[in-house]
Formats: structure tokens, sequence, C-alpha cells
């Protein structure tokens, strides 16, 4: 592995692993009950409330913990609903040859071009602001953009001469799909699943900031941006505390996808 | 039984474009057979059509019997069950080696695992004994160090390395019929002559036959005996190699001979000096 691949993947590891800690912790601890507003409002930082406390009185420290649940939750549900789907779908668009093949490609498209804001808002006019139906809605969009991936990838793989090959020697498609084309597609889809991943963090920090994805009390931290806005001069960490924490996990993220794709490579291992 | 007969063998595209017109050879058991002519002449994707494995959107008509059972027939889809009936057919019998060893071998499988594929399947071999057949199988093509090429993936291999890997799968279950796509074009000149020797000795002492595919005249006759001339997808002449390099009827035989021959005197020339 490249050295430079390498510190991106321990730095990226290290930050992840910081948004993991804080809230595998949160289970077991937290400073103050999520509804306690017995801080005081607009208390600044310092003494028992860590980053100080918001309008309401709640400690925004707690309430970052939990906004950590919410975004890592997002996070996991989406790629598990956008991995599933749409590496299924990328397989079946593979295989596809002629007209099906054209319709599966031209879908793909469409369903990428359509905004991910306007599908949420959709999902959640039918069934409901909530987490899960965020999760639906981004994982929904990730999906598209995964089976267009895995669709191109799968092509590619099935035009090699291993897999003419293997058709030749008699192996049934299902083992070559297991055997050849998921391994020698994975490595990508995976970084790239990675990848969604920090895009779904932001997706969803942006679908409660308009009111869209977990709803109140519950603290997410694209909700806790909307609330500090109103006060963004006179309490600045407020803002500033979610900010922050939403560019440390996705950064770490991504650092992390970047040095996976080293890690799946053989052909950039230096040695078994 | 003539191993393979092929008839009136017509490749269209989608379109409809003919991209190979009636072409007929007959392939007998242990003969070594050259289809030679020069790039999009439709010497590969004959060979393709007579594995029944054409790519998607091109179709095949006419027969391609190997073994008397028609490979053709059905109108090739990937996945079908009269794809079931041929593959049946054809894993037992029919075997390639491709051009670029570096897409026929899977780069995320070790050597020895790839061979061991079709050695698990075909000869049902399991353990120790897997082990040992894939040994022998790389043994075969002289390769040394045997463990530790069949632990390497592809990458790890030099191009003749990795030519020799791929014929030492392709022969492994000893193939009545060993189609052979240009597998020397892309290695260097010397490392081309000894996979040519190693594919002839390896051809007799299996007494497979040889379906040879090459653009390359002399190539062809280092290995291939009856030789058909592809041009524009049909054949334009046909007979023993010998033959057609002493006397050509063809124009285009003729040019290629000359061709090959303009080569021979430059080296010629150089050596007189």
């Amino acid at each position: 592995m490249s050295r430079r691949r390498s510190v991106h993947l321990a730095i990226g590891l290290a930050l992840v692993g910081l948004v993991v800690g804080a809230v595998l912790m949160s289970y077991l601890w937290l400073p103050f009950a999520p509804d306690d507003t017995s801080g005081g409002r607009l208390t600044a930082p310092g003494g028992d409330h860590l980053l100080g406390t918001d309008k309401l009185g709640r400690d925004l420290f707690t309430q970052l913990l939990i906004g950590g649940r919410i975004a890592l939750g997002t996070a996991l549900g989406a790629v598990a609903v956008g991995g599933v789907l749409g590496v299924g779908a990328g397989l079946l668009a593979g295989f596809a040859t002629r007209w099906r093949d054209d319709v599966a490609a031209v879908t793909l498209d469409i369903l990428i071009a359509f905004p991910t804001l306007l599908l949420a808002m959709l999902i959640v006019a039918g069934a409901g602001a909530s987490l899960g139906t965020a999760i639906l809605a981004i994982g929904l969009a990730m999906a598209a953009i995964v089976a267009r991936l895995t669709r191109v990838l799968v092509k590619q793989v099935l035009t090699r001469d291993y897999i003419t090959a293997a058709r030749i020697a008699g192996i049934s498609w299902p083992r070559i799909v297991l055997g050849h084309v998921l391994p020698n597609i994975g490595p990508v889809v995976l970084v790239n699943l990675a990848l969604q991943a920090g895009l779904a963090v932001l997706a969803e920090a942006s679908l409660s900031y308009l009111g869209l994805g977990t709803p109140p009390p519950n603290a997410s931290w694209g909700r806790m941006l909307f609330e500090a806005q109103a006060t963004v001069l006179t309490a600045p960490v407020a803002a500033l505390a979610p900010g922050l924490a939403l560019v440390v996990l996705v950064v770490g993220v991504n650092l992390s996808a970047d040095g996976l794709r080293d890690l799946t490579d053989p052909t950039r291992r230096r040695s078994r | 039984m003539t191993l393979l007969v092929v008839s009136g063998l017509t490749v269209r595209d989608q379109a409809g474009t003919v991209l190979v017109e009636d072409v007929s050879f007959t392939v007998e058991a242990g003969e070594r057979i050259g289809l030679i002519g020069e790039s999009g002449s439709g010497k590969s994707l004959t060979a393709l059509a007579v594995a029944g494995l054409l790519p998607p959107g091109i179709t095949a008509t006419g027969t391609a019997l190997i073994d008397g059972v028609d490979i053709i027939a059905a109108p090739v889809d990937m996945i079908s069950a009269s794809e079931k009936a041929r593959t049946g057919v054809r894993g037992k019998i029919v075997s390639t080696v491709f051009q670029e060893p570096l897409t026929a071998l899977d780069p995320l499988m070790t050597a020895g695992r790839q061979i061991a594929v079709p050695l698990r399947r075909f000869r049902g071999l399991r353990g120790s004994a897997l082990r040992a057949a894939v040994g022998a199988a790389l043994d075969e093509v002289r390769l040394t160090d045997t463990d530790r090429i069949a632990g390497s993936y592809p990458h790890q291999l030099s191009g003749g390395q990795r030519q020799r890997v791929a014929i030492a799968m392709a022969l492994a279950c000893r193939p009545r019929l060993l189609i052979a796509d240009e597998p020397t074009t892309a290695l260097d000149v010397t490392v081309q002559a000894e996979i040519l020797d190693l594919l002839d000795s390896l051809v007799a002492a299996h007494g497979s036959a040889l379906l040879f595919i090459t653009h390359d005249l002399p190539v062809a006759a280092r290995v291939a005996r009856h030789t058909h001339v592809l041009r524009s997808g049909r054949i334009v002449e046909s007979g023993p190699i010998a033959e057609l390099i002493t006397a050509p009827v063809h124009e285009y035989t003729r040019t290629l001979v000359a061709a090959a021959r303009r080569f021979d005197a430059a080296l010629e020339g150089l050596t007189r000096d």
C-alpha cells in the first residue's frame, strides 16, 4: 500500500473512531438527560455545560452525542438500503441485453437526476417525517447511483476473457457471479458505498435542517444547526459544534474510503 | 465422428451487417487447423460462434456441430435452457487460450485457484489430489517453482508465465479441441517461440485437436497444418499451410506471403553485411 494512502486510512479511521466511540459512550453515560432544561437558556460554554446550553436550556454536548447516534444510524441504514438495492439492480441491469439494457440505463439516469430532497419530501408527505423515512429516501437515492456504477462494472467484467473461459468450462452463472463478478466489482463498489455513507450523513443533516428528517425532540446535527441559526452571533458554539462534528465524520468516512481502496486491491498490495 | 463441423456459418451484428459469411470447415480429432486473417476479418468471431459464446446482440446462423451437438441451433442468449445443454458439451470437449493473458486470468484469484476450478468441476478432484493436479498442470507447461506460481496473483507473474498458466488451465481437463485465439500476439518475440513450442508439444502429447487463430503467417506455419485464409468474413483460400506458402492462389494470400518474405529478406540482408 502506498504510504500516503495508509496515512489517509489511519487518519480517516481515527476520525470515524472518535465519533463511533462518543456515540457508544452516549449509550452508557450522558452528561444530562436530553430534555433536562435546568441549565438555563443560552449558557456560555464551560462549567457543568461543556458546550453551553441552547435557547431552551438543554445541554449542547448531550445533544451533540445524541445527534451522533442519528448521523451514524443514517449512514449505516442508508448504505444497507442503497447497497442491497443498488448492487442487486445493478447486477440485473449489467446482465440485461438489447432493449432491456436500454430501459435499465435510461431508468437509472432518470432516477439519479431526480433530486434527493424532492424524493425525501415525497416520501415524507406520504409517510410523515421520521428517521426511518429519511433513511429510506437517502438509501433509495443512493441505490440509483450504486446501481449505475454496478451496471457499468458488471458489463466491463463480463467482457473479460476469464468470464468466457469460465463459461466454456461450463461454470454456472450464479457461480460466475459469486466467484468472478462480485469479487472483481467489490472493491470499487465498496469504496463508492463508503463515499456515499459520507454523503448520506450530509443528506440527513440537510433533511433535518429543513424539518424533513428526525422530528424534535430528538437532536440531529442538521436540526441543531437550524436551531442555532437565530442565535449564531450571540452563541456561535451552538452552530460550530454540530458543524464541526459533521466535518469530522464526513472527512473521516471519505479518508477511510480512500484508504480502503488499496486494502481491497491485490495489485496495490505490496505482497501477500 | 468428426470433432467439429462448421457449415454455412454466418454471423451478423445488431444492425444486420454480415460479419462472417458462409464459413465452412471441419476439424477431425487430433487435427491442427489454422484460421488466418487480418484484424476484422472475422476469425475471432468464428471461434466465438463455434464455442456458442458470441457477445450479446451478435447472432449466428448455420451449424456448428461439436461432437454432433449443434452449438448454434437455438438463438444464443446469455441465460437460457439451451445454454445449459451447450455448456455440458462445450466444457468437456472444448477449451480456449486467449490473446491477452492478463484478462484471461481473474486478477483477484491466485493462479493455482484458477487452474483448480475446471479440475474440481470436470474431474471431481478435491483436497490433496486437487493440489497435486494443479502442480502437475503447472509442471506440464514447464514452469519451475510451481508452488510459488500457484500462490501468485496474475499481476505478480510475467506475460509469458501468465500465458503458461492460461494454457495449463485450458489443458488441465484434457480437452479434445483447443481453440487458441492469437495466443502469442501479446507476447515478446522470444517468449512467443517458447509458447508456440509448448502448445505444439502439449497438443501432440494429449492428442487434442487445435484450432489456431492468428494474423501472423510464420506463427501459423509453426503449429497449424490445414489452414483457411479469411478476408472480410469469408474463407478465400484453404489448403495445407506449406502449399499456401509455396503456391498461394488468392491475391490476399500472396500479399501475406510476400509480407512475411520481406521480413525474412530484411533479416538476411542484415546478417550478410
